[in-house]
């Protein structure tokens, strides 16, 4: 059975709160880049816990048209789903 | 945002972190004098922030051998290796690569960036896996780029995260690249090779180990990590570069598998670039003879990484992981590390300085990189300066 989008997106927003400030909210449609302040470097690191986290593979070229929490949802979705 | 203003944005990032007047990157040399000292501006200053690791640039053999290519072939091949770039010292410097390395055949690139692109964009393509250490070099990311194949990276030196990530990908570990360094560039640290060997060899899949840091410096005739391990039939292609321990500028590729010539047809960066002038290819093998004969260079240049290395350690320096020539020092923000970079060579010592992104974690760097042409003099030196400057940076 798919993993349920809405699991993917509140397990990622926990991951996300280790590389926000406390006050920061996180929704679908915050801007990874402009309101987290997720740098490459950073969104590199993060692809690594995202794998781990997922137990599934998240090639950087992936990556391009991430810039939201959801567009990052919506991959792991889309890889985990395909895996299954 | 327009072209031009993205430019302007760098600009103003630059002028944000670096002070006004300050050459920090791409520092004017005003004259060289020797493999270790040079003169910036009107002051004399030891290099301990190049490459050269077996202080050869100067070497008379390989002087002498690039003077006598340049007044018998001219300044360039002005064409490409696949078109009338493979002159006779071309074609010989790829058969002494290949029997340095008791390999089947070679190949000779025009830089090690381009060896890199060429290798890995080659080898892999569209639906294969490039699986990189963290901490790569900048040319291994741009080869898997330029590949198209799926790239995935793991943590630096980590195997047992490498295997997690090679087994995630199931079946597809048999078309999957593995990438790795023989010396890392940013922190000096050696792969684990055993590990790595053995895991790529339970997955079926290829490695290709990049020597760029390590050729000379590690294994008894210089052949880097391979030698030293003894591992060489583990690797699939070795790469690396001349603009390190060779003291000129070119890369080379070898391998056992008969299939590393066919590169020549399919690798782009291979096709699309002039081939190194003749004087560059007989420098690189005239360096090539000194280096594998170098048992005594390497004493030494394992001589004076030990002494500095263990000095700034006991200075409470925080350094990279283990000794060798290339030392990082690494820093908790950009502008400790400005300042240690400039305290350095105000006292005459020219080092590298590595902001992130550049840098791994977020840390910034100040990296010695040390020669054997230093002097043991020059190593206390370089210490003493460092003590006096650790008083200021962490009061």
């Amino acid at each position: 059975m798919a993993t349920d989008y809405s699991d993917i997106l509140s397990r990622l927003c926990f991951h996300l709160k280790q590389f926000s400030s406390p006050d920061v909210v996180i929704a679908p449609e915050t801007d990874l880049i402009n309101e987290l302040a997720i740098d490459s470097v950073k969104l590199l690191n993060l692809v690594m816990e995202i794998e781990d986290e997922f137990d599934i593979s998240v090639p950087l070229n992936a990556l391009a048209d991430v810039q939201t929490v959801h567009d990052l949802a919506n991959l792991i979705h889309h890889i985990k789903s395909a895996k299954q | 945002m327009s072209l031009l203003d993205k430019l302007d944005a760098v600009a103003a990032a630059r002028k944000a972190l670096l002070p006004e007047g300050l050459d920090v990157f791409g520092m004017p040399i005003e004259e060289v004098y020797s493999a270790t000292e040079a003169r910036v501006g009107d002051r004399r200053i030891l290099f301990l922030g190049t490459n050269n690791y077996l202080g050869l640039t100067f070497a008379p053999e390989c002087l002498k051998a690039a003077h006598e290519a340049l007044d018998k072939e001219g300044t360039g091949t002005t064409g490409s290796r696949m078109a009338n770039g493979s002159y006779s010292g071309h074609r010989a410097l790829e058969r002494e690569f290949a029997e340095f390395y008791h390999c089947h055949s070679g190949i000779v690139f025009t830089t090690g960036y381009q060896a890199n692109l060429a290798m890995i964009s080659g080898l892999a393509g569209a639906g294969d896996v490039v699986l990189i250490d963290g901490d790569s070099h900048a040319s291994i990311y741009d080869g898997c780029r330029l590949s198209g194949a799926e790239i995935i990276r793991f943590r630096h030196n980590d195997v047992a995260d490498m295997e997690k990530r090679l087994r995630r990908l199931g079946e597809r570990s048999q078309s999957t690249l593995i990438v790795a360094e023989g010396i890392y560039s940013m922190l000096g640290d050696q792969a684990p090779l055993a590990e790595i060997v053995r895991v790529k060899n339970a997955y079926n899949s290829i490695l290709l180990l990049d020597e760029a840091h390590s050729l000379g410096v590690l294994g008894k005739t210089g052949q880097g990590l391979v030698e030293e391990t003894g591992l060489i039939d583990g690797v699939d292609f070795i790469t690396g570069t001349f603009s390190k321990s060779l003291g000129s500028i070119g890369g080379y590729c070898v391998s056992n598998h008969p299939q590393l010539d066919q590169l020549r047809y399919i690798s782009r960066p291979y096709i699309f670039t002039a081939s190194p002038s003749p004087a560059t290819i007989a420098s690189a093998r005239a360096a090539l003879k000194l280096l594998r004969d170098g048992t005594e260079l390497r004493r030494q240049l394992w001589q004076n990484s030990r002494q500095l290395y263990a000095r700034l350690d006991a200075l409470g320096y925080q350094l990279g992981p283990q000794p060798g020539p290339v030392i990082a020092n690494i820093l908790d923000s950009p502008q400790q590390a400005l300042m240690l970079w400039k305290g350095l060579l105000d006292h005459g010592i020219y080092v590298n300085l590595i902001l992130p992104p550049a840098a791994p974690e977020g840390k910034a760097l100040v990296r010695c990189s040390v020669s054997a042409a230093h002097t043991s003099e020059q190593m206390d030196h370089v210490g003493n300066v460092f003590a006096e400057l650790r008083k200021s940076i962490f009061q």
